[in-house]
């Protein structure tokens, strides 16, 4: 069965059509980078996807049923900016957590947390931006979740960072699951994808297997994108 | 295991260079059990979609098999893998050979070049 399929789907916000007739299907299994400029529509979709936002018309069908309750199950979301409140210490949020989703694994989340040093009663307030990042992320990933969908997991964040943070998506999303990245800075991300999705202006430009474009055009997604997207 | 990638190039095809080079020099030897694919993909920090894709590749040329419940080993065909070298030393010597070329040796001047002292 199809995990996440998008049929027709338009979103206005006002006057403003945001995303214009998307159509898209997500297989088991795979990962997928959601690549597009600043304001090509990314966040909107994917806020529709998780029941954020409703489309205007279409339809999302997560394993063949609408967003809803059921989906939210299935679905582990990181925003693109955190939700969760600061003044927390990290055994609350991790408590928080696993009271929200069933199927959290505090003890997964603990060892990866251990593994950065973290302290469970250090306070959220009290981290670096990328720290913050790291243990949202680990959030999002102890969950044994079918589709995770990271909202820019890399922006602003150091090199360093970025590849502890690429280890910790490749080394522990439940397998079979399939995981949908947005992100502009496609360098760093192209090695670990399947697949693309291309999104330009609110409409999906281009999809595809990403080894079967690199031999297509001799190059990599990267400048696939820099090309396409030329400003 | 060093792993090193060009973007612009399928991962995959990589994936199989690397490995098959792994197997021709002796870092992975005959008759070695391979890690799972998913510890093959961290370790080389890539899809273990892809890093499947790869092995499923390897398999297709002999390099490695599948034990049913044991996993994937190193052929133990010394043979093949004395092939896949020399294929390899051909397409590496035939690639120093037109380089040389563009520079305006001919394949003697190349050949006695590298017998020659170079310092």
């Amino acid at each position: 069965m199809k995990l996440l399929e998008c049929k027709n789907v338009n979103k206005r916000f006002g006057r403003k059509e945001v995303l214009k007739n998307v159509n898209l299907t997500i297989p088991k299994g795979k990962i997928i980078g959601l690549l597009g400029p600043n304001g090509s529509g990314k966040t909107t979709l994917i806020k529709l996807i998780n029941g954020l936002l409703e489309p205007n018309s279409g339809e999302i069908l997560v394993k063949g049923e609408k967003v809803g309750t059921k989906s939210k199950k299935i679905i582990s979301y990181l925003p693109e900016r955190s939700y969760v409140d600061f003044n927390m210490k990290v055994k609350e949020l991790i408590k928080y957590f696993s009271d929200f989703y069933d199927n959290f694994d505090s003890d997964k989340a603990y060892k990866l947390l251990d593994r950065l040093n973290i302290n469970a009663d250090d306070k959220l307030t009290t981290m670096s931006k990328g720290m913050k990042e790291k243990v949202g992320l680990i959030m999002v990933m102890s969950r044994k979740a079918d589709l995770y969908i990271l909202d820019e997991p890399i922006g602003g964040v150091d090199p360093a960072t970025r590849d502890y943070i690429l280890d910790t998506i490749l080394t522990n999303f439940n397998e079979g699951a399939s995981i949908i990245i947005s992100t502009h800075l496609i360098a760093d991300i192209e090695k670990i994808l399947d697949e693309v999705i291309f999104i330009k202006e609110g409409t999906i430009y281009l999809t595809g297997d990403a080894d079967k474009l690199r031999t297509k055009k001799g190059k990599s997604i990267d400048e696939i994108f820099r090309e396409e997207f030329k400003c | 295991m060093k792993w090193t990638f060009d973007n612009d190039r399928p991962i995959y095809i990589q994936l199989v260079e690397q490995l098959k080079l792994f197997i021709i020099s002796g870092i992975l030897t005959p008759g070695q059990r391979l890690a799972s694919v998913r510890e093959l993909a961290m370790e080389a920090k890539v899809n273990p979609n892809t890093m499947q894709k790869a092995l499923s590749e390897l398999e297709d040329l002999k390099l490695i098999y599948t034990k049913r419940t044991s996993g994937k080993f190193v052929t133990e065909d010394d043979k093949l893998i004395s092939k896949y070298k020399k294929a390899l030393a051909l397409e590496k010597a035939n690639g120093y050979l037109q380089d040389m070329q563009k520079i305006g040796f001919n394949q003697t001047e190349a050949i006695n070049f590298l017998k020659e002292d170079r310092k």
